[in-house]
């Protein structure tokens, strides 16, 4: 055990010691239903799934939705340093200061937005796994090594690694995720490993290895799917800090700049600049994050309470 | 204690040492490397070559990394590429304010995120209780960058109540001693500089303070949540003790023990990443510098910062987890 950090980590281990443990008194169900019946009662979590779902759909019907092309310019005779005009017919919400259609925008902008988050939580959360299982299937020094490093990239601050890296790989979407996604992978990689060596110890691996059952089919098949509760948890809440980190790096000059993809970050940062004309222009785009991130994070921690049966009321 | 604390030293080094090797291949592997990073994007390949040859990057990679690691103990990360200045000057000018600013953050949050958590706890389920929570997931879902933006325009520009930019106002002419604005005020008996600092203060610290504010919310409340429940405090209520002293004693000491790791964490975080408030208010801290640095490619401040930055957060990482010995016996012995 290394020295820094030492209470964050031991914060992620004893949410992985606490995976797959069936609430007793439910012993009937498995987890996976008596956890759903618990989030169906859950109005937290209702409320979270409903704006999640939403914002998918507005994502994924986006060009349908959309009442004007996101790129076109208009009313560029009405846009005069010192006024953008707002809402009127056609534009519900007004235009950008290059005339585009904000609603419209703010729809496209949407897929881009949770792409990212998607994205980048997807490829930070696969990476980490696979340390993870590494390090959780084969122990001894493999263990050792991958959770040093791990440790490293724990050590240093999630905002300070992403510019970073983002700084190495250049401006464009892919390197954006990819930055985000790096933030990510320590968190998965000990908490799966955590909940990993939780369940290597229990009763049922025991059994499978006293039949003389292969290690691959105990990892893959036993004890990979019961480790997996806090992983998806986690996930659910990273896509939140994904969406804002995103936005956070747009706003630093980071992000990526190709104009032809609208993205709520990219127009939020750039509306800074005309927040004394149209303020509008950067609260529907912040809006959006907030709604999303908050949608993400109700979801995430309701799933939480509803896996962890420290939560069982 | 003393075994403990030295033990958790000793077990820096690997993660120092494994970070500056990350920080040497991040160098080395931006685009036109260390050479062109030092002397800037025009810099003709002749001078890149006479650069290569002097600072020895013809050599192995391994003998570079001793010596890249030899520079950085003794704190010399080159000079800054926009100002020509050592990079190390420019750290030490800057991060008192950045400290000034996380003091100030961290006061704002605690001082009304404890009491509040509590209340919320004490009066579970009531409006205040609702609103809290509700309030520190909202903390949480903000932009930071949006939200400083927003005061800013707010507090600054539209009602003009308090500075929204820099660290002092420019036309004070203050004494500088430590480069801590607000204390140098006080040291040389400047008030109205130290007064003048502190209002700056104000904003971004409200700001950078409000994600730290959520989270001691949340902790507070339900580690009162879970504290009012257990068996010590039933004894304590049973045996006869006034109320008031339950709550201090009993209830208030052991529910504060996880906020301690929570604001110490926290703390952490802002010394090292005050990066998109400060850039909002131009504060002239730390932050501010890495933003204006990834603009200029001005990467010998970037790395020597983030460098910097990565050790004053696992050191302040490191107090937390004595502290939490200190406070809690049962972490010491493992």
């Amino acid at each position: 055990m290394t020295a820094m950090g030492d209470l964050k980590r031991r914060r992620i281990d004893e949410l992985a010691a606490r995976a797959g443990q069936v609430p007793e008194g439910e012993g009937g169900l498995s987890l996976t239903r008596s956890a759903f019946r618990r989030l169906r009662r859950n109005p937290v979590a209702i409320t979270g799934a409903v704006i999640v779902v939403v914002f998918l759909l507005v994502a994924a019907f986006a060009p349908l939705l959309a009442p004007k092309d996101p790129l076109t310019q208009y009313l560029l005779s009405e846009i005069r340093p010192g006024s953008i005009p707002g809402s009127r017919e056609g534009f519900p919400l007004g235009v950008d200061n290059l005339g585009r259609d904000l609603l419209s925008r703010l729809i496209v902008g949407s897929r881009q937005s949770l792409l990212i988050g998607v994205v980048s939580t997807l490829l930070g959360a696969a990476v980490g796994m696979a340390l993870g299982v590494l390090a959780g299937a084969f122990g001894g020094w493999v263990d050792s090594v991958v959770m040093r490093f791990v440790d490293i990239l724990l050590s240093l601050p999630s905002l300070l690694m992403a510019i970073s890296i983002s700084v190495l790989l250049g401006q464009n979407q892919w390197a954006l995720m990819i930055a985000i996604a790096v933030t990510q992978v320590p968190v998965f990689a000990r908490l799966l490993r955590g909940s990993m060596l939780a369940q290597r110890g229990s009763d049922y691996a025991l059994a499978a290895r006293a039949l003389g059952i292969r290690r691959s089919r105990i990892v893959f098949g036993h004890v990979l799917p019961n480790s997996l509760s806090p992983v998806i948890v986690q996930a659910t809440l990273s896509l939140a800090t994904a969406i804002i980190e995103a936005a956070a790096l747009s706003f630093l000059g980071l992000g990526d700049p190709d104009l032809a993809r609208p993205e709520w970050g990219a127009m939020l940062s750039n509306a800074q600049a005309f927040l004394s004309i149209r303020p509008e222009l950067a609260i529907y785009p912040a809006l959006c994050i907030i709604v999303v991130a908050l949608g993400f994070t109700l979801l995430g921690e309701s799933l939480r309470e509803a896996l962890d049966p420290k939560f069982r009321r | 204690m003393l075994r403990f604390i030295v033990r958790r030293l000793l077990q820096l080094i690997p993660i120092l040492l494994g970070l500056s090797v990350l920080l040497f291949a991040w160098l080395r592997a931006l685009p036109g490397g260390p050479a062109q990073a030092a002397l800037g994007e025009r810099a003709t390949p002749e001078a890149i070559a006479r650069y290569n040859e002097l600072f020895g990057l013809d050599q192995p990679l391994y003998v570079q990394y001793l010596r890249f690691l030899g520079r950085a103990v003794q704190l010399d990360f080159g000079n800054s590429s926009r100002t020509g200045r050592p990079v190390i000057e420019e750290f030490l000018e800057r991060m008192p304010g950045t400290i000034e600013l996380t003091v100030f953050a961290m006061v704002f949050a605690i001082g009304l995120g404890i009491p509040l958590g509590y209340l919320a706890a004490r009066r579970h389920g009531s409006w205040l209780d609702s609103a809290s929570v509700i309030g520190s997931l909202l903390g949480v879902a903000i932009p930071v960058f949006f939200l400083a933006y927003l005061l800013r325009l707010l507090f600054a520009v539209e009602l003009g109540w308090l500075p929204g930019s820099g660290r002092q106002e420019v036309r004070i002419d203050a004494t500088r001693i430590t480069n801590f604005y607000v204390l140098d005020g006080l040291l040389t008996r400047e008030w109205d500089a130290a007064w003048d600092a502190f209002l700056h203060l104000v904003l971004p610290g409200i700001a950078l303070g409000t994600i730290p504010l959520a989270i001691i919310v949340r902790i507070t409340r339900a580690s009162v949540l879970d504290v009012v429940n257990e068996d010590y405090v039933r004894t304590a209520n049973a045996k006869g003790l006034a109320t008031s002293t339950v709550r201090r004693r009993h209830i208030l000491r052991n529910a504060l023990l996880p906020v301690s790791t929570t604001i110490g964490l926290q703390t952490g975080l802002l010394l090292s990443g005050a990066v998109l408030t400060e850039t909002v208010f131009a504060f002239g801290g730390v932050g501010s510098a890495i933003f204006d640095s990834i603009f200029a490619r001005d990467f010998a401040v970037l790395q020597g910062f983030i460098l910097m930055l990565a050790v004053v957060y696992v050191l302040v990482n490191l107090l937390v987890d004595i502290s939490y010995g200190l406070l809690d016996p049962r972490v010491r012995v493992r």
